[in-house]
Order: structure tokens, then C-alpha cells, then sequence
């Protein structure tokens, strides 16, 4: 039977990766809404309108999941981990408190407009209103990142009475891994979506959907993809050397590596072994941890066996989970480089009609690659996350506070009923939610073109292209 | 820092409170009225009907469910003590309450959203979940007048609470489609009303009769000469207010839908002055007859953090808030994206 501590673990832990897939989706979804109603404004070209259309209801659709699972989120610090708010609430508390002020009720408020109050403002204001809900997600996204950050490099802070009280607001919001973390999450949510649209959009053309949306929001989802790749790598890269400096013993379970020393393998395929604190089956390329970790083949790489108390009390975290997490990361991050560039660089071809940049250049075999790559960011995203997380332990709030500290006296079988259900809902919901996805996909091969809509095909939505018209007339705002 | 003589450890736990009443007060209205309406699509003529149903909340009810994220957010930060103790005492019904939000808050888009044939089920997803999430709150808010201790007899009390607030939110969500209904609609949201106004009644007065009876220290506050006198004029408004709504009820829906917003100002009106009843009876304590605001509060300087920021912000929100609901006034109208 296990306890309630490792019970609650796994119901946190399930809630928030529940949680995470569909705020990775909305952040960047809303930034995306934001520039295909902008290129429409600009254009006057109704592809865009029609793209705006279609990626709307499966931004409204994971904006719903994300609220509801969100909520359960913050009703879950009090009934299973009191002890972290007992703890550091003086901390944790504001950052919480501005998150729900400045972006929860932005969003929500303004999604009403955006999704449904089209035909009721002017132009003006329902792009004010994409653009806020955008810039709420993205807010968000920074006071969530500012207290994450915190727990993994606690600072600005002193402990009275083993009760954590703030001294300076700047050191707790600017900890050492904050800058890196979000850049890391934000990049992370824009391949998500960049992919996303990349992959439905392949499902749509394969199912024989030419329309000119599909063509353009296709191209824009490998296009921003094959830009933010190279990026989230420099910066993944950057984030890896922040925690080599703050949090050495989870960059040594990230590579396995035991015993600190210099010219350190990096170890490409290996089963940690906490029993005999080695490899089992380790295939290594000699020096390149040094290299990649200290630029230097000789440099000092930091081992497991430095974070084992006198006593034999193990404080660095569970190895095999995060070693593997790491490279299930890496190798997406890879998967995600590799077809984006494929595609760019096929696409670079002129097509038939002497245009370059056209999807009808791309080979059947790597759209249908691309299909399954809609899901790439979310796989990406869970590792990452496992990796930086489980890295944590047995640390809830690094050098602070243990995770044991915090977990709440619940008996174990009522954390276990209780986990048994979120489970069941979860699993039921993420099927739900990708089977609409694809089947939105699928439908919209039937909808019309919005150009080819004449005066006599519906009253509502010739008075919807005029208002667009005249939306278009104002200047970019 | 001293706010009229008074220093910072005793003003600002009393600010929160009342900033963290205000949120749970708002949200018990806003979010009231629209889990009521999920509860009475059960009874919907039509799917066409239900549809308009939803409708007429789909505009509004993330940003009032957001008022319970901000309610449990400043218990959380305000007062942490609290917050650990009365959600884990309240483990089950808080899991059942975030079961129905969640299953109510996806089938706004999954109706819609997923195939045809699956609409009745999602429909169905839809009211359960509403139901659900109102039997856990109205549970909740019976066992948290009886102290937070669970025995047969507190159990009872609390299920009675249960009904009586499932009952209540009908009743509110009836008065909101009467405002933002039309014809056949409205007519049947008048006999909603009707059929629902016991709820309410029942609801206030047991928890009224019920409070005083739990705690000596309550029935000090309510029945002691001459307080007796400054505080009569909360049951007499309430009365007053049951007055108005029956006779309104009676005369709905009129001509040029006059008088259509009286029941639901009068519904605001009753769910106010039983959350100020309620307020009276437990203040000055956040876990009934435990802990006191001041006991379970967090540091002052995290708290004036938190104040500085709620100055701007609160009216903020509450500006563009005031903006949606204009956006989306007069009669609820299908929803569409274009």
C-alpha cells in the first residue's frame, strides 16, 4: 500500500500535467489569433479571417480545460499540501495573489468579447480583446514562472521560526533561474502551437482540404517553428547552465553521472542503477558532457555521489526519471528541428507556378510525419517539466523546505479515491478534447471558402465581411 | 504603518477579510446564477431552448467562476493557516465541488464542439456538473456553520444546506433568464422562480435558526439588548425583499418587459443581506470558534504587497467587467463566433 505522501505526489503531479497541456497551448494560440486578425486587417485577404475562425474554437475549447483544471490546481495546495503555504506563503502568496489580479480576471473577462462579441464591438476592440486575453496568458505565465523559479532558487527571503518572510520583492521575483525558466516556457509554448497548426494543417491537406487557410497557417506553423527551435535550444542550453550553477545534483541525474571529475562522457543510453549508484548498459561519447557542460574537455562536471549525506540520507533526486524525461525532451527538440528545416528547406523550391514557399512542394511522407508532430510540444513540454521537477526533489522548496514537510494528514485510501478519479476524468477529457480537435480537422473540409460567399449566401456573414471592411480601414492598432 | 491608530497587524487581516468576503459574496451571486441556470436546463422545453440557456451565460461564466479563484486565493495567501485546515478537513465535498466545475466548464465547448450525437451527453455533462458543484458548496457551507466537526447530526444539517442552496441557485439562474430571457422562455423562467423561492426561504431561515443554536457566542451577538435593535432591520429588508419578489413574480412577464430585472435585483438583494447574517455571526473567526482572522493571518508585509496592488487592480476588474456586461446587455442572443 503506498503512503499518502508519494499518493499525493502522483495526484499533484497528474493534475498539473493535465493542467500545463492546455495553457501551452493558449499562450501561444492567443499570440497566433492575434497575428492572423492583424494580417487579416492588413490584407483585406479573407484566408486569414478563415484561419482566425477555425484556430478560435480550439483556442476557446483548450482555454476551457485550462481554467477548469486550473481552478483545481489552487484548491489542491490546501487540501494536500498545507505545509508549503504554511511555510512560504509570505512568498508564494503575493506572487499567487498578482497572478490572479492582473491576469486571471483579464482573461476571463475578455474572453466573452473575444469568442463571442464579434458582430457586437467595433473592430478596434475585439483585436484589443484577442490582444489582452494574449497578453493575460502570457502575464500569467510570469508570476507562475516567478514562484516556480523561486522554489528552484529560493532568494530574498529570511527564515523566522521555520517561517519563510520576504526581504526584497526584487531578489524573489528576479531569482537566478527566473529569466532563463520563462524563456524556456515561452518558447516551449510557441513550438507547441507552431506545431499544432503545422499538424492539423498537414491532417486537413491530406484529407484533400486546399483551401488557401490551410496553405497559409501551415506555412506559418513550420515557418515560425524552424525559427524558434534553434532558439529554444540556445536557450535550453543557457537554462542547463543556470542550474549547473544553482542546482548541480539535478544536471548530474540529467546526465548520470555519479562520480564528479573532469573529461566527463556524455551518456547517450544507459539504465541508472540507484542500487549499485551506476550505469547498467551505458553507451557514452567520451569528454562531451565536459565539453558541453564547461566548454572545456577537462572541465569539473558534478557527480551524484557529492548530494549523499554522512548518514547515507540520498538529497539528490531519483535518477533514472529524470535522466530519461531529459531525453525524451532532447530527442523531440531534435524531431521538431530536423522536420522544420526539412520543410523550410523543401518548401525554398519554386513550385508549378514559379512561387516558392508553397506546402504543395512538401513530399506526402513528411506531411503525414508532421501529423503526429501535433502532439510533438506536448510530449516536449511533460518532459522538460519532469526533468526540472522530479529534479527538485527530495526539495519542494530547494534547501528550504522537503516535499515530506508539506504533505497534508489525509489517510492514504482517501488520496487514493480521490486520485482514481481525477485520473478517470483526465483520461476521459484528453480523449474528448483530441477527438474534437481532429474531428473540427475533418469537418472544416466541408465549410465554403469565406471568399467565395456572394452577397446571397447569408445575411450574417456579408454584414460580417462589411464590418471587417471597415475594421480593416483602421490603422494597425 | 498605522491606519487610524490602529496598527498593521490588527487592520489589515480585517481588510482581507473583508476584501476575501466581498470575492466569496460576488461569487456566490455571479457564479450562482449561472450554475442555476445549468441546473434548470434539465427542464428546458427544447434543445433550441437549452441552447439559448447556455447562451445566456456563456459570456460571463469563466470570469465569475474566477471570483472563487480569487475568494480561495486570499484565504490561501491572507490566511494560510486557515486555508490548510478547513480545505483538508473539507477533502471529499471540495474534490466532488471541482469534479462538477470541471465537467460544467468543458461542456460549454464540448456540446457544441464535438459531433452531433454526442450533444445530449455533453448536455447532460453540463447539468450534472452543475448540480454536482452546488450540492458541494451548499454542503460545505452547512458543515462550516456547524463548526467544521462531522457527526450525524451536522451531516444532516449540511445535506439540508445541499438542497436548500441547489434550490436557491435555481431559483437565482431562473430570475437571470427572466432578465435575459424572451418569450416562452421567460415565461417559464417566471414559473421556475416561483416553484424555486422556497429554496431560498427554507435555506436562509435554517441556517439562521440553525447558527444561534451551534454557538453560544452567536446567539450572544444576534439576541442581546439593544443590538437587537440595530440589527432588525436585516431580517425586516429581507422580508421586505421576499415581498417584492412574490408580488413581481406574480405579475411577470408584462408588457414592454417591464419589471423584468426586479426579481433578480431582489435575489441579489436576499443573497447580500444572508451573507452579511453570516458574516455578523462568525466574525472575528475564519475557522468557526478556532481560529480568528488575526491568528490565522499572514505577515503584514506580505499582506501590504498584496493591498497595493488590489487598489489598482480591484477597480480595474471591475471596470471591464462592468464593460462585458454591457457589451452583452439586453436579451441573450445565440452564440456565435462571427
Amino acid at each position: 500500500m503506498m503512503d499518502t505522501l508519494i499518493l499525493s505526489r502522483i495526484q499533484f503531479a497528474a493534475n498539473i500535467s493535465f493542467h500545463i497541456l492546455f495553457p501551452t497551448i493558449t499562450i501561444a494560440l492567443g499570440w497566433f489569433l492575434l497575428f492572423f486578425k492583424l494580417r487579416f486587417q492588413w490584407t483585406g485577404d479573407l484566408k486569414w479571417m478563415e484561419a482566425y475562425r477555425f484556430w478560435v474554437k480550439i483556442f476557446a475549447l483548450s482555454f476551457a480545460m485550462g481554467v477548469v483544471s486550473g481552478i483545481t490546481m489552487s484548491f489542491q495546495f490546501g487540501t494536500n499540501w498545507p505545509g508549503f503555504m504554511e511555510t512560504v506563503g509570505n512568498i508564494a502568496g503575493p506572487l499567487l495573489a498578482y497572478e490572479v489580479m492582473t491576469a486571471f480576471f483579464l482573461e476571463a473577462v475578455f474572453i466573452g468579447i473575444m469568442l463571442f462579441g464579434f458582430s457586437r464591438v467595433p473592430g478596434w476592440l475585439h483585436t484589443t480583446a484577442t490582444f489582452l486575453v494574449a497578453f493575460g496568458t502570457t502575464v500569467s505565465t510570469f508570476w507562475i514562472i516567478v514562484l516556480n523559479s523561486w522554489m528552484h532558487t529560493p532568494q530574498g527571503f529570511e527564515m523566522i521560526d521555520g517561517v519563510a518572510f520576504a526581504t526584497s520583492w526584487w531578489d524573489i521575483i528576479f531569482n537566478p533561474s527566473m529569466p532563463y525558466r520563462l524563456a524556456h516556457m515561452l518558447l516551449a509554448s510557441g513550438l507547441t502551437v507552431s506545431f499544432l497548426i503545422a499538424g492539423i494543417s498537414a491532417l486537413r491537406w491530406l484529407l484533400g482540404d486546399r483551401k488557401k487557410s490551410v496553405r497559409s497557417s501551415m506555412r506559418a506553423g513550420l515557418i515560425f517553428g524552424a525559427i524558434l527551435i534553434p532558439i529554444q535550444i540556445f536557450a535550453g542550453d543557457m537554462h542547463g547552465l543556470n542550474t549547473l550553477e544553482h542546482q548541480p545534483q539535478k544536471v548530474a541525474a540529467m546526465e548520470g553521472n555519479w562520480e564528479t571529475g573532469p573529461n566527463t562522457p556524455l551518456v547517450l543510453f544507459a539504465l541508472p542503477n540507484e542500487e549499485t549508484r551506476s550505469n547498467d548498459y551505458e553507451i557514452a561519447i567520451p569528454d562531451l558532457a565536459s565539453i558541453i557542460l564547461t566548454h572545456s574537455a577537462d572541465g569539473v562536471v558534478p557527480g551524484l555521489n557529492d548530494f549523499v549525506a554522512e548518514d547515507g540520507t540520498v538529497l539528490h533526486p531519483p535518477v533514472g526519471k529524470v535522466f530519461w524525461s531529459f531525453r525524451v525532451m532532447v530527442a523531440t527538440g531534435m524531431a521538431m528541428l530536423l522536420l522544420s528545416w526539412g520543410s523550410v528547406a523543401l518548401m525554398a523550391r519554386k513550385n508549378a507556378e514559379g512561387r516558392r514557399l508553397q506546402i504543395d512542394r512538401l513530399p506526402k511522407l513528411l506531411l503525414i510525419a508532421l501529423v503526429p508532430m501535433a502532439l510533438s510540444g506536448w510530449v516536449a513540454t511533460l518532459a522538460g517539466w519532469y526533468t526540472t521537477e522530479i529534479g527538485r526533489q527530495p526539495w519542494l522548496v530547494q534547501g528550504v523546505m522537503t516535499t515530506e514537510m508539506a504533505v497534508a494528514d489525509v489517510p492514504a485510501p482517501l488520496v487514493l479515491s480521490t486520485l482514481l478519479g481525477y485520473l478517470a476524468i483526465y483520461a476521459a477529457l484528453l480523449l474528448a478534447y483530441i477527438g474534437v480537435v481532429v474531428y473540427l480537422a475533418v469537418k472544416a473540409r466541408h465549410d465554403d471558402p469565406l471568399d467565395s460567399l456572394t452577397p446571397s449566401s447569408g445575411e450574417a456573414v456579408v454584414d460580417v465581411i462589411s464590418r471587417d471592411k471597415r475594421g480593416a480601414a483602421i490603422p494597425a492598432e | 504603518m498605522e491606519l487610524f491608530g490602529y496598527a498593521d497587524e490588527i487592520w489589515l487581516p480585517f481588510v482581507f477579510a473583508t476584501l476575501m468576503g466581498v470575492s466569496i459574496l460576488l461569487y456566490v451571486i455571479l457564479d450562482g446564477y449561472d450554475l442555476g441556470v445549468g441546473i434548470l436546463t434539465l427542464f428546458a422545453e427544447d434543445d433550441a431552448q437549452k441552447d439559448m440557456m447556455v447562451a445566456s451565460i456563456g459570456p460571463f461564466w469563466d470570469a465569475n467562476e474566477t471570483w472563487l479563484v480569487l475568494a480561495i486565493g486570499l484565504l490561501l495567501v491572507a490566511f494560510p493557516a486557515a486555508h490548510g485546515l478547513i480545505l483538508s478537513t473539507l477533502y471529499l465535498p471540495v474534490f466532488f465541488l471541482l469534479v462538477g466545475l470541471i465537467l460544467r466548464g468543458v461542456s460549454f465547448e464540448f456540446r457544441v464542439k464535438a459531433r452531433a450525437k454526442y450533444k445530449s451527453f455533453w448536455n447532460g455533462m453540463f447539468f450534472a456538473g452543475s448540480l454536482l458543484a452546488t450540492l458541494s458548496q451548499g454542503f460545505m457551507l452547512g458543515l462550516y456553520v456547524m463548526g467544521l466537526q462531522f457527526n450525524t447530526g451536522t451531516f444532516v444539517f449540511a445535506v439540508l444546506c445541499a438542497l436548500a442552496l441547489t434550490v436557491g441557485y435555481a431559483f437565482i439562474g431562473a430570475t437571470w433568464l427572466i432578465l435575459k430571457g424572451e418569450a416562452s422562455l421567460q415565461v417559464n423562467a417566471v414559473r421556475w422562480a416561483k416553484n424555486c423561492i422556497w429554496g431560498l426561504v427554507v435555506g436562509i431561515g435554517a441556517i439562521s435558526v440553525a447558527t444561534p443554536l451551534v454557538s453560544t457566542r452567536i446567539f450572544d451577538r444576534w439576541f442581546v439588548w439593544p443590538d437587537m435593535l440595530w440589527l432588525s432591520p436585516m431580517p425586516i429588508l429581507s422580508l421586505a425583499l421576499l415581498a417584492l419578489l412574490w408580488r413581481s413574480l406574480a405579475h411577470l412577464p408584462q408588457e414592454n418587459d417591464r419589471w423584468a430585472w426586479a426579481p433578480f435585483v431582489s435575489a441579489l438583494g436576499l443573497f447580500t443581506l444572508a451573507f452579511l447574517g453570516l458574516a455578523y455571526s462568525f466574525y472575528p473567526y475564519v475557522v468557526p470558534e478556532k481560529l480568528t482572522i488575526w491568528e490565522a493571518a499572514s505577515a503584514p508585509e506580505s499582506l501590504i504587497i498584496i493591498l497595493i496592488g488590489a487598489c489598482v487592480v480591484v477597480p480595474t476588474i471591475l471596470a471591464y467587467t462592468a464593460l462585458a456586461y454591457w457589451v452583452f446587455r439586453g436579451k441573450a442572443k445565440a452564440l456565435r463566433y462571427d
